[in-house]
């Protein structure tokens, strides 16, 4: 069913980033990333290697995390996709306000990443163990090495929302 | 003996202070140089680094570029401290490459905050002083009775206060003053410097709102990748490109030739599509037949088989020779001698190298996230025929440098790309790309002998070192021509062997001789560069002359560091804070065991690492306890922040990280194959920092330089196996047990 005057590669594709539907022209295969960043020009979601190994480009559908690298975009369908871009108001998810405080990010590159791993990990799992942190995380890469500062980050961010954290 | 550290070789190649040039800057001063949004505000520049609006925002600019060490608040916090304003007034922006106005347009050698701390306080004091002026002036009061304190001026005997957005019109209308006749502050008075402030970078980088070159955005661009030759020093012998064109979004295809050694470019074929995802695709549709040239032969064996016979063989020159290493090693009963290899390693920034160009009639407009960008933009007009102040150079942030983004051979590619292109180019480089045309950290390997004396005291080491010279394809003005510049220990000394004296232990005999290895494969600075090996041997060196005499690791380093010296003494309370720290000499669980090793230098370090290797070969490394004293510290958590970074960099050489070649190309590709350090592989890690009011030094590369040999050293202590090549492979343990 090839729409009028689109190439055979071509598709009519709609889906809902942030909350908000995008209607785009696209061939269904490019991954969900270039569409993000080349098409929608929603830039903080990285690239780093193409094959879903260092975990830069991940993004949640429906809540869950994924690499958008290795996601089709015909693939994504009626799934809710948020980017960092999307996950909170104003900096104010509480894991990245501990990445905050915990001044995680050195050239940052990797950190919409994280942080985007970090969130669907923590709310699967609200009071993981420091083991279960590092299994969560293991897919995710930064080079500059700030895997410490994201541990204490996630800690923090657990910890916080038992005792309510600074929650406004 | 050869004195020249590679600080001192970037000082001389560029590094120099700025503050001869503080009075350049006078076509902006005075005037209005901006408007402040919403406001009736008014935005003037005092100097060359200072804006101030009428509504008192201060705007510092940054001429460093970031790439993740933290430029953009640290060299701030310098001019802020003797400026007399309060931190959170602070906004900072990237300064324009202008090269005549900032010197400081680059970075390396761990030199980005130190290099600037003389002169960007001259900075901040300079417009203190105007401002001051300015409100004497106003007031008709002696500038002594008047002083500086959170962002106004006030007349002391009576109180009157004027801000300096108050000021700045009147002050920037000023004749400048010579700033190095203003007394700067003393570091006991100091407010901000030595504060861990919020970094000014971080809050963009938690939304994702930070810009790095990948993301730069241009109206109508278009998205290129370059199919490179594989083979180094091969070539493109033919290309069928009509599967590529026919790639709905494909713009262009068309040969990009090889820049030669000044560049060291592989060339190739480019695609250029309207997104980066249609450009990689059509680079696929690509039908390519490379010629290898004579280095398609090269690979990894036959290279180690070449470094170790060169190690056998006779020095091209004498780096260091004191006493008569040579002649007491011949004649002493009691030797050790050990040989100590690692192979080449990438730089594997997370983001891949990139850049923007767009080549316009009689200007082009550069985006890239460089670590060098006045090279940059004079490479780019070498290579176009324009004037320098025709290419106009955007430093976009960068993520991830180690020493990479020193080379300027992609900022190269993305102009050969867009010169051909009537609009705006992105040229991307994919992971592959990236991770098979690196400058890679040279191979090498190293010999080292030591005796002792009839007493059992340490008398000579000899130490010959083999690499792969950065000299050869570094692209670096100064070390291009090659290979005149191998005999010349002077100006290899930073880039091949620096790291490998043995001062300031105390050796009667020391002899370093060099030897270079020829290999195709581009090398250059990797984060700290030739200690990254050099200390390496040196370290694990000590440790196997310390268990020859039967001493502990500590008190045999210790006992050697009895010289009179500020050096050692500063490495003396290093290797005695981390021992502490760590619980040296406190019982381990079997399998388990520490490491000790430490390096002087303007910045003194030592570190103390705990290993368990498990039964199947796995080193797991536990815990890094690191004592750093790199004069006044100013930004603790920095300093932190680097020697983190720094341990777990170094941590992806020593277990997993190994480049190798095979028929003239890199055999790994992505990160199945170069496995950088993940989470659960990173230690605890601790950082002492000694208190210190000495001039700062340092400490990007610190930590990269003492891990390795704290970590094989530990291998040691935990199962008796030692380990001289890196990276550690679970079969040097199949013979001995845990």
């Amino acid at each position: 069913m090839e729409a009028a005057g689109l190439s055979k590669f071509m598709r009519r594709i709609a889906f809902t980033v942030n909350h908000q539907i995008y209607f785009i022209e696209v061939d269904p295969e490019t991954p969900l990333l270039w569409v993000l960043r080349d098409t929608l020009g929603m830039k903080g979601t990285k690239y780093g290697c193409g094959l879903g190994l260092c975990g830069a480009c991940t993004v949640h559908l429906d809540g869950e995390a994924r690499r958008s690298c290795q996601t089709p975009i015909g693939s994504v369908g009626a799934k809710k996709v948020t980017t960092i871009e999307g996950l909170s108001r104003n900096r104010n998810h509480p894991v990245q306000r501990t990445w905050i405080e915990e001044q995680v990010p050195q050239c940052g590159y990797c950190q919409s990443g994280q942080i985007m791993q970090a969130a669907a990990f923590l709310s699967a799992n609200p009071q993981p163990t420091r083991e279960q942190i590092d299994e969560a995380m293991k897919g995710n890469i930064c080079r500059c090495g700030t895997y410490q500062r994201i541990r204490r980050a996630i800690e923090r961010a657990a910890a916080e929302s038992v005792t309510g954290g600074n929650a406004e | 003996m050869i004195a020249v550290s590679r600080r001192a070789f970037l000082k001389t190649s560029g590094e120099t202070a700025a503050a001869f040039v503080l009075g350049f800057y006078l076509p902006l001063r005075g005037k209005k140089s901006g408007a402040v949004a919403g406001t009736s505000a008014r935005v003037l520049q005092i100097n060359a680094w200072l804006k101030i609006s009428t509504d008192n925002q201060v705007t510092i600019l940054v001429e460093k570029p970031e790439l993740g060490q933290g430029s953009r608040t640290y060299t701030p916090m310098i001019i802020a401290e003797e400026l007399e304003v309060d931190w959170s007034a602070i906004r900072v922006e990237q300064a324009p490459t202008i090269p005549a106005v900032y010197q400081g347009l680059r970075t390396g050698g761990s030199g980005g905050v130190v290099n600037t701390y003389a002169s960007l306080r001259k900075v901040g004091a300079q417009a203190r002083e105007m401002l001051i002026a300015a409100a004497a002036h106003e007031w008709n009061a002696k500038k002594a009775d008047c002083k500086a304190e959170s962002g106004a001026v006030i007349h002391v005997p009576t109180r009157r206060c004027l801000s300096y957005g108050e000021l700045v019109e009147a002050a920037s209308l000023l004749p400048l003053i010579n700033p190095d006749e203003i007394l700067l502050k003393q570091p006991k008075d100091f407010r901000v410097i030595g504060k861990s402030l919020p970094r000014t970078d971080v809050p963009s980088k938690v939304e994702g709102s930070a810009a790095f070159g990948m993301d730069v955005r241009v109206p109508g661009m278009l998205f290129a990748v370059i199919a490179r030759c594989p083979y180094f020093g091969g070539k493109l012998a033919t290309v069928n490109s009509v599967a590529a064109r026919a790639v709905p979004g494909v713009r262009a295809v068309f040969p990009v030739p090889p820049l030669a050694r000044h560049y060291n470019t592989a060339g190739g074929v480019a695609v250029v599509a309207d997104s980066t995802w249609t450009a990689i695709q059509g680079r696929k549709k690509l039908v390519l037949h490379w010629e290898k040239e004579s280095g398609g032969s090269e690979n990894t064996e036959a290279l180690h088989d070449l470094v170790a016979k060169k190690a056998a063989g006779s020095p091209t020159f004498i780096a260091i020779d004191r006493g008569d290493a040579l002649e007491v090693l011949s004649g002493s009963a009691k030797t050790v001698e050990a040989c100590y290899e690692s192979p080449f390693q990438a730089h594997a920034t997370m983001e891949p190298m990139n850049t923007t160009v767009h080549v316009r009639e009689r200007e082009i407009e550069v985006w890239s996230p460089t670590q060098f960008a006045d090279e940059v933009q004079s490479e780019i007009a070498k290579l176009s025929g324009f004037p320098l102040d025709k290419v106009i150079v955007h430093m976009a942030l960068s993520g991830g440098s180690f020493g990479r983004r020193y080379q300027w051979d992609y900022a190269a590619e993305a102009w050969q790309v867009a010169k051909e292109i009537k609009k705006p180019v992105q040229l991307v480089w994919t992971r592959e790309d990236d991770m098979q045309h690196d400058f890679y950290r040279p191979y090498n390997y190293q010999h080292l002998r030591g005796a002792f004396d009839d007493d059992g005291n340490l008398a000579a080491v000899s130490t010959r070192v083999v690499t792969t010279p950065i000299a050869r394809t570094n692209l670096y003005t100064s070390f291009r021509e090659s290979p005149e510049t191998l005999s010349d220990p002077a100006t290899t000394a930073a880039l091949e062997w620096y790291g490998g004296d043995m001062a300031p232990y105390s050796v009667p005999n020391c002899r370093l001789d060099y030897s270079p290895a020829e290999s195709v494969v581009p090398r250059s600075w990797w984060r700290s560069v030739a200690s990254s090996y050099t200390v390496f041997a040196k370290e694990c060196f000590i440790d196997e002359l310390a268990y020859a005499r039967g001493r502990d690791a500590l008190q045999f380093r210790l006992d050697l560091l009895t010289a009179k010296t500020p050096e050692a003494a500063r490495l003396h309370a290093v290797l005695e804070l981390a021992a502490k720290g760590s619980g040296w000499g406190e019982p381990l669980p079997k399998g388990c065991g520490r490491g000790i090793a430490c390096c002087p230098g303007d910045s003194c370090s030592a570190q103390v690492a705990e290993v368990r290797v498990t039964e199947d070969g796995t080193v797991q490394v536990l815990r890094v306890v690191s004592a750093v004293d790199c004069g006044l510290a100013i930004h603790p958590n920095g300093v932190r922040a680097m020697t983190e970074g720094a341990i777990n960099f170094a941590l992806t050489a020593v277990l997993t990280g190994e480049i190798t070649i095979k028929d003239g190309a890199v055999e790994q590709s992505n990160f199945h194959d170069y496995e950088v350090l993940r989470i659960h592989q990173a230690p605890e890690i601790e950082v002492h920092i000694v208190p210190s009011l000495e001039e700062p030094s340092g400490v990007g590369e610190l930590g990269a330089m003492l891990l390795p040999a704290a970590v094989a050293n530990a291998v040691f202590a935990a199962t008796g196996v030692r380990v001289r090549r890196l990276p550690i492979k679970p079969e040097l343990f199949k013979h001995s047990k845990g």
